[in-house]
């Protein structure tokens, strides 16, 4: 029993990797931008996708190929909130919610069209492979992914906490007006944060996909899990996201494990609706921290 | 130094300022006064560009001020310390700083500002660490103020530095700014403290519903039956 609890925990904290990338680039896009990204999924989707066709056709590892879909998927949020975001940025949020909402489903059916509905898997040479220790079963690339993971959320902290630009922009996180009284732009630190977003995002695609197969839909999982722990976390909250992520895939793990396979979610939008009800703040406090 | 002439400014359709015209010469300390709503912190705000010019126009050493996106104007040395604090309230106190001295200007001798600050005000030092919104007001204020310095600015703004201070913390603040004024920094002090500000400042504008309806030496001002009669409660 305890070991199968032990198991389930290790299971739901290596997956919580993944959601932590994705609700981590979430919950900077609206503790800096001030908007919700009802998008960040397809951009996971679009990582997969680059990993997919890299390994598929140039045989590149997906580990690998993180470093093309990082650097492409930041391009592409710059120019998200370059030409299209900043347009719409404003006193009234309708606008925005339409704006990431129109886009979402736009990448869903384009990826509908040009990649067609199938599920599309990459098989690595560790793919199949697992460590055991003392018992337990680790899945090698889910190790991998969570490691990676770990690594880029701690560096996008440091790079929040120790730059001149990170230290900006969590500045104009707090208070625009001000921030821009002390020279600095922020429809720069804007693009900056939505390109580290997506970025982010496109690294979570990259990590999934020695693991988990691509189809235009996959990002919707990804972001239904994000947006729950970027709540559970305080909204605007680096750390707390990631604290909440690890929490979810743990939750989502023992659902599964105790309640059922398709349970997992249950137990995921209990913790939900818990917080909300208690602790309406969210479990961080703060925000940017 | 800095020269505004005949700055209208408005939020939405509502006008704010009319027809503003003040100039401010280098090392000066200048006073801007006025009621609640006479239009004191929308001059400063025009002045940053967080409000746009509806007419007028504004230069500072010969630099259109006016033309240059807000982020822009900082880098002139301008600084503007805004009403009610502001500090980057999940930050600490160090980091507040070294946000003041984001700028190029300023960033080279950030160190050494950083220092003469927190010789100015000893209490941020013993403070560095702490997150800046769990500070006091005073604190804060000293922070704001602070952080306005780090840029080394040849203009600083100042938006009622007392509001919400105790007797003795208003006595501090005014003592930083003249200390500060003396280093050789030109002031431009917005206050309700009317008679304060005067006894620091070297000339004052007063405004009214979005006018400058006097200008003069302090002196004049503070003998002036008008101003004593609405500022001074004399
Ligand atoms: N953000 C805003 N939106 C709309 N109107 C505003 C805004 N800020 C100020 N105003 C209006 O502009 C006018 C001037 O306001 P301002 O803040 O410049 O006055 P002030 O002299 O600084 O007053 P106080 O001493 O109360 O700070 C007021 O009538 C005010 O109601
Ligand atoms: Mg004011």
């Amino acid at each position: 029993m305890l070991e199968t609890v032990a198991q389930a925990v290790i299971n739901g904290l290596l997956i919580g990797g993944i959601y932590a990338l994705v609700s981590i680039g979430v919950t900077l896009i609206f503790g800096v931008v001030k908007i919700v990204n009802f998008a960040q999924g397809e951009f996971v989707m679009i990582g997969m996708y680059i990993s997919y066709f890299l390994a598929t056709y140039f045989g590149v590892d997906p580990i690998v190929s993180l470093l093309v879909s990082m650097p492409v998927l930041f391009v592409i949020g710059v120019l998200v909130q370059h030409f299209l975001i900043r347009r719409v940025l404003g006193p009234n949020d309708m606008p925005q919610i339409f704006l990431t909402f129109a886009l979402s489903l736009l990448l869903l059916n384009l990826a509908l069209l040009l990649f067609t509905a199938n599920y599309r898997t990459v098989h690595t040479s560790y793919s199949d492979e697992a460590f055991h220790f003392g018992g337990f079963y680790v899945p090698e690339a889910k190790l991998i992914a969570f490691a990676v993971a770990m690594g880029l959320s701690g560096a996008l902290w440091a790079f929040l906490h120790t730059t001149d630009l990170g230290k900006a922009m969590r500045a104009a996180s707090q208070n625009r007006d001000v921030a821009t009284l002390m020279g600095i732009n922020p429809n720069r630190v804007f693009c900056v944060a939505f390109g580290a977003a997506l970025a982010l995002a496109g690294a979570a695609g990259s990590l999934l996909m020695p693991f988990y197969s691509a189809y235009p839909f996959v990002g919707q999982v990804f972001v239904l899990m994000a947006f729950v722990a970027v709540v559970l976390g305080t909204l605007g909250n680096v750390l707390g996201a990631l604290v909440a992520s690890l929490m979810m895939g743990v939750a989502e793990s023992l659902g599964i494990q105790f309640v059922g396979a398709d349970s997992g979610l249950i137990v995921v939008f209990a913790m939900l609706l818990l917080t909300l009800a208690f602790r309406p703040q969210g479990l961080g406090g703060g925000r940017m921290r | 130094m800095l020269e505004l002439k005949g700055v209208s400014a408005a939020y939405g359709s509502v006008p704010a300022i009319s027809h503003v015209s003040i100039n401010i010469n280098a090392g000066e300390a200048v006073g801007l006064l006025g009621a609640n709503g006479a239009g004191k912190s929308t001059t400063l705000r025009a002045i940053s560009g967080l409000v746009a010019l509806a007419s007028g126009s504004i230069s500072f050493d010969g630099v259109d001020v006016g033309s240059l996106p807000p982020h822009k104007i900082p880098e002139l040395g301008i600084a503007h310390v805004p009403e009610g604090r502001q500090v980057f309230p999940e930050m600490t106190v160090q980091e507040n700083l070294e946000i003041g001295a984001f700028v190029p200007r300023a960033k080279a001798e950030r160190a050494r500002t950083m220092e003469l600050v927190y010789d100015i005000f000893p209490r941020l030092a013993e403070r560095k660490r702490q997150l800046a919104g769990t500070m006091s007001g005073g604190e804060q204020q000293m922070l704001a103020v602070g952080r306005g310095l780090m840029l080394k600015p040849r203009l600083l703004m100042l938006d009622e530095p007392s509001l919400g201070l105790a007797p003795v913390m208003t006595d501090v603040t005014f003592e930083k700014i003249a200390e500060i004024h003396k280093m050789g920094t030109a002031i431009l002090l917005v206050e309700q403290n009317v008679s304060r500000a005067l006894s620091l400042v070297d000339r004052a504008y007063v405004l009214e519903s979005g006018r400058v309806i006097m200008h003069g030496d302090s002196e004049d001002l503070a003998n002036n039956r008008q101003v004593q009669a609405a500022y001074l409660g004399i």
